[in-house]
Parts: C-alpha cells; sequence; structure tokens
C-alpha cells in the first residue's frame, strides 16, 4: 500500500521546482499534444520527446529511476495494448505466425507513446508539490470566473483531496490490520470473495472519511474561512525567465515534430516496406 | 501460551536505500502465560512493530532472530497464521473505527465466522452472546442495533467483544483507554480485569499512559530505539533513574509522589499501585515522622482526603 509512487512529489531544490506551477501545467500539456503530433512510423519525433524529458528530469534534479518508476504502475496497460497491436494487425507482410511487420512498428509506436506521456505527465506531479499544483489549476481556470464557475471551491476540493491520499492509505492500512487480527482474509478465494471480503474494510473507511470531512468543515468554519472572496494568497505565482525558456523549449519541441513530420514523413506502406 | 522473543529485528523498506528504517534491534523478550504485561516506550520505539509481529500481521524477517507464540514457530514460513490469529486476539488503538456491520450481533460474529467456518447458527448465536456480555452490555436490546447508533463507550465495547468472542489465548491491546472520559476509562480497565479473571489468561497492554501501567500490569518491557532497555515489575522500571532518562518516560503518579516524599525524608515502600500506595502513606502518617513531617503530609493530604 505504501509505494504509490505515481503522482508523488520529490522535493528538490532545481531549475523546474521553482518555475511556476501554471507554466508547468501548460508545458506538460504541450508537451503531450507534441506527442500526440509524432505521426505514425516516425520514430525520429519520439525520439526528440525522449530528450526533451531526458533533459527537463537532467535539469530536475530528480533521479532517473524515480521517473522511470512511475511506468511501472502501468506497465500491465502498455504490455496490453501492445499485444492487442502484434495480433490483430492484417496489413503489411508476416514476419513470424500472425505477427507482420506493420504490426510491429504499431506495438513499438503505441509503447513509446504511451510511456513518453506517463513520463511526462509524472515529472510534472514529481517537481510540483501538490499545493502547487491546485494552485496552478486555480490559476489557470480563473476565467472561468466570467461564466461564474466557482474557479476557488473547485480548488480547493481538489487540493484536500490529494491532502487526505496519505492519510486515507494509513487509514486503510490500519483497518486491514485490524480486520485480519480478526481473522479476515483478503488474499484467497475468487475474485468475487474477494471483492466481498473488502466490505469489512471499505465500510469502516467510508464513515472515517465523513467524520473526517466534518471535522475539516469545523475546523475550517471556526477559523472563519470564507471561501474566494477578497482571499489573498501566501505565496504569489509570479512568470519568470524560467517558464519562458520551458515554454521556448517545449515550443521548439513542436515546431521540431511538425518540420519532421512535413520534409521525413513516412506514412505509407510502400514507404515502410522500402525503409526496411 | 507463553510468547518467547530472541534477537528478534525488523527493517521497513530494507531494499530502498535511504527510505528503510530499521525498527527493531535485536529484542529480547519472554512474556509468561497468565501474566498481565505492559509495554512502555516513546512513539516510534518500536513497541507497536513488535507487537503486530506476535499475531503474524508483521512476518518475521529473514535471519532476524526467532519468535515463538506457544507451540506456533513465526520464523517457519508454513506457519498457520489464520489459527494463530484466532489465539491472539489483537485490538488496535481505537478499536471502534474497524465496525462495519448492520448490526451489533453480526460485528460480534465476524471474528467467530473467519475462524470457525463449520459452527451451527445456535453455537453462534450462544458464542456472541456470551462475549456481549461479557463486557456488560445487555445482549437483547443491542443485538439488532446498527453499532454505528450507539455510545462512544458502547462502541468500545461492542469492538472488544469482537475481538474476544474467538475466545484467544492471548489478548494484545494498543492504548486501550485512548479517548475515553475518567469514567469510561475506569470502567474499560475494570472490565479488563474481569476479562483477565475469567475469559483470556495474557493480556499485553501497550501505552503511553504509565499510571495505567503502574496500577494494571504485573511486569512490563521498556521500549527505546526498537531495543528493550529494561524489564520488570512497575516499582523497578519507575525507580531505575537510568532508565527512566534513556527512555524519556514520565512517572506514575504514585511513583513521582514516593519520589517527592523521600526528599522530605520519608520512604514509602509501595508496589505503586493506587491502593498499596494510600494504605502505606495511612501507616507512615499514623506512625512515623516528626511533628513538622506530619504538618507537612496534612499540607499535602488534607484529613478530608482519606474520609471516603
Amino acid at each position: 500500500m505504501k509505494d504509490v509512487s505515481f503522482g508523488s512529489y520529490f522535493p528538490a531544490d532545481s531549475f523546474v521546482h521553482k518555475m511556476d506551477a501554471r507554466a508547468k501545467i501548460l508545458i506538460a500539456i504541450a508537451y503531450m499534444v507534441a506527442v500526440f503530433l509524432v505521426s505514425a512510423f516516425h520514430f525520429l519525433g519520439f525520439a526528440a520527446c525522449l530528450s526533451f524529458v531526458i533533459l527537463t528530469t537532467a535539469v530536475s534534479r530528480v533521479p532517473f529511476f524515480r521517473v522511470l518508476k512511475s511506468v511501472r504502475t502501468i506497465i500491465f496497460f502498455v504490455v496490453f495494448s501492445a499485444i492487442l497491436q502484434l495480433f490483430f494487425n492484417s496489413k503489411g507482410t508476416v514476419v513470424f505466425w500472425v505477427i507482420t511487420d506493420v504490426g510491429l512498428l504499431n506495438a513499438a509506436f503505441i509503447i513509446a507513446r504511451i510511456m513518453l506521456i506517463v513520463l511526462g505527465a509524472s515529472l510534472l506531479t514529481l517537481t510540483t508539490s501538490p499545493v502547487e499544483l491546485a494552485d496552478g489549476i486555480e490559476g489557470l481556470l480563473y476565467p472561468l470566473k466570467w461564466i461564474k464557475f466557482p474557479v476557488h471551491e473547485f480548488a480547493l476540493i481538489m487540493s484536500i483531496a490529494l491532502r487526505f491520499i496519505p492519510t486515507l492509505i494509513d487509514e486503510t492500512d490500519r483497518i486491514i490490520k485490524a480486520q485480519k487480527a480478526r481473522g479476515a482474509d483478503f488474499e484467497s478465494g475468487n475474485i468475487f470473495k474477494r471483492a466481498k471480503a473488502l466490505i469489512p474494510v471499505l465500510i469502516p473507511l467510508l464513515i472515517s472519511s465523513f467524520r473526517r470531512a466534518d471535522e475539516l468543515a469545523d475546523a475550517m468554519d471556526s477559523r472563519c474561512y470564507a471561501g474566494s472572496k477578497n482571499r489573498t494568497k501566501y505565496k504569489k505565482m509570479r512568470l519568470s525567465f524560467r517558464d519562458l525558456m520551458g515554454v521556448l523549449a517545449v515550443a521548439g519541441l513542436i515546431v521540431g515534430i511538425v518540420f519532421l513530420n512535413k520534409f521525413y514523413a513516412i506514412n505509407t506502406l510502400a514507404q515502410i516496406a522500402g525503409a526496411l | 501460551m507463553e510468547i518467547v522473543a530472541e534477537n528478534l529485528t525488523f527493517t521497513y523498506s530494507p531494499k530502498t536505500k535511504g527510505l528503510s528504517f530499521r525498527a527493531l534491534n535485536g529484542v529480547n523478550l519472554t512474556v509468561k502465560s497468565g501474566e498481565i504485561f505492559g509495554i512502555i516506550g516513546k512513539t516510534g520505539s518500536g513497541k507497536s512493530t513488535f507487537v503486530q509481529h506476535i499475531n503474524g500481521l508483521i512476518k518475521v524477517q529473514k535471519d532476524s532472530g526467532a519468535l515463538k507464540v506457544g507451540e506456533y514457530d513465526l520464523t517457519d514460513k508454513k506457519c498457520d497464521y489464520k489459527s494463530l490469529r484466532a489465539k491472539v486476539g489483537m485490538m488496535f488503538q481505537y478499536p471502534e473505527h474497524q465496525l462495519f456491520a448492520e448490526t451489533v450481533a453480526e460485528d460480534v460474529a465476524f471474528a467467530l465466522k473467519n475462524f470457525n467456518k463449520d459452527l451451527s447458527a445456535e453455537e453462534l448465536a450462544g458464542r456472541v452472546r456470551q462475549a456481549v456480555e461479557i463486557v456488560g452490555l445487555d445482549y437483547n436490546e443491542i443485538k439488532d442495533k446498527s453499532p454505528f447508533d450507539l455510545s462512544g463507550g458502547q462502541k468500545r465495547r461492542v469492538a472488544i467483544a469482537g475481538v474476544i468472542v474467538a475466545k484467544p489465548e492471548i489478548l494484545v491491546l494498543d492504548e486501550p483507554a485512548a479517548g475515553l472520559d475518567p469514567k469510561g476509562k475506569r470502567e474499560f480497565l475494570e472490565l479488563l480485569l474481569k476479562l483477565h479473571k475469567d475469559f483470556v489468561k495474557t493480556i499485553i497492554i501497550v501505552s503511553h499512559d504509565m499510571n495505567l501501567v503502574a496500577e494494571y500490569c504485573a511486569r512490563a518491557a521498556v521500549f527505546a530505539g526498537g531495543k528493550i532497555i529494561a524489564t520488570g515489575t512497575p516499582k523497578e522500571i519507575f525507580s531505575d533513574g537510568k532508565v527512566l532518562a534513556e527512555s524519556g518516560l514520565d512517572l506514575p503518579l504514585t511513583a513521582s509522589l514516593t519520589e517527592k516524599l523521600k526528599s522530605k525524608g520519608v520512604d514509602i515502600d509501595s508496589d505503586l499501585t493506587v491502593k498499596d500506595f494510600t494504605e502505606k502513606l495511612i501507616y507512615a502518617l499514623k506512625n512515623g515522622g516528626r511533628q513538622d513531617e506530619r504538618r507537612f503530609f496534612r499540607q499535602l493530604f488534607p484529613r478530608r482526603l482519606f474520609r471516603a
């Protein structure tokens, strides 16, 4: 239960950590767009994205293995989609049994795409604390105030949810232990039996969440918390040269990929056959 | 069932550098059958990790010493944890947070159903009734109620009924009195004494509350930094200045009074339970001391204190 690495913050004092959260979120979105822009079978574009990730990781001082660890949680999903591509592709020439050359390339393409996106997303959460992230999203959603969308409340809900994840994990651990001590068995039986065995954990968890919510609401009330009106921030977000550099880097990446797509694209089957 | 730990060691996340933390560092301890045994120490001293070893919630790591509970060898990979857990009941802090069923009877029966799958409905109901009545609740009145509609003290009683219903030989309690008001606390501790008299053989209490340990435990072990730095009766532990300094523990009320009186030249040799201490104190007041000392006692303990 304890090693939930996807989305955990890695505190450090670095260029990337000091960047404005709003800029980082926008850059991450732009980066994902860039990954999706890489046209089929064109691996040079992926190499560009990968070097972007490696460069950012190096600058952020997050250990490489920590970034790679985030891929571990979705490895099943990656393998599953790769296998689908391998076995259910009838185009191209057969290399082995039912596997075609196009199938192989497609599988590699899918693996590269998902991995690169997850790496980018986890780099964002590794270098941005949950509080900053919520602040950043609030900042980005600010224009929605114009159509009476409760931006501040939305951001608050989000940061509270993030804040309580570790607390709930601890609580789950405790309740699982308490029920195990009463002979509950979570490890044997078929999937339905196991799902049923979770009821004695889920109900106390749900009840304690409600209790916590009540207590939190009382605590906020007693400190006269009253939402967004006239509320100032302890840490004001400010754009700096770092953010400009980040934006320039990701813009360069996108331009590069569009350029590669246009002039070095290998889009037709004949071209792949020729390349092989 | 006797608990014997030899050189028991435990490390959290042993493979991750930087995150790994040695919680137990060579623990040697024997808890005899039939004792009320206290385990004391500051937060993070390893006491919680140790007691969770006793019923296999934390498994003994490879090459990390030995642990035997009765005939169960917990270093053995084939150890039957389920039947062990039926014999070693464990109640965590705030046990009322583990209640989940629709009715009290169902919640209390949970452990019993898990441990004895082939019990008939009548036997089941009989055992549940027995457990509920032992903890001092009215079975007929309470059995169909939702556990969430009960008061705090009642919830805790239901939770402990849900543990002792499996008739464990050893009962481990982590901070059993936390969060109860003084009256509820006293009643709950009296209940524990009653349980020890006719239901559970061995009781292990993990607590920060030194008064509780001095009052109820025959022996205790002091944890500090993953090791046991002292084992003995409360009197032995609380009169050992070195142990107290190393563990950073407070004194129970009786022990600190004994110390204060000693500095005024009066020795009171009690076992640190309130009853024994007051008896010895009254004896000293009646028989010993010079006139000015007696006046000093009167200041500390006005006459009306002893009328009841």
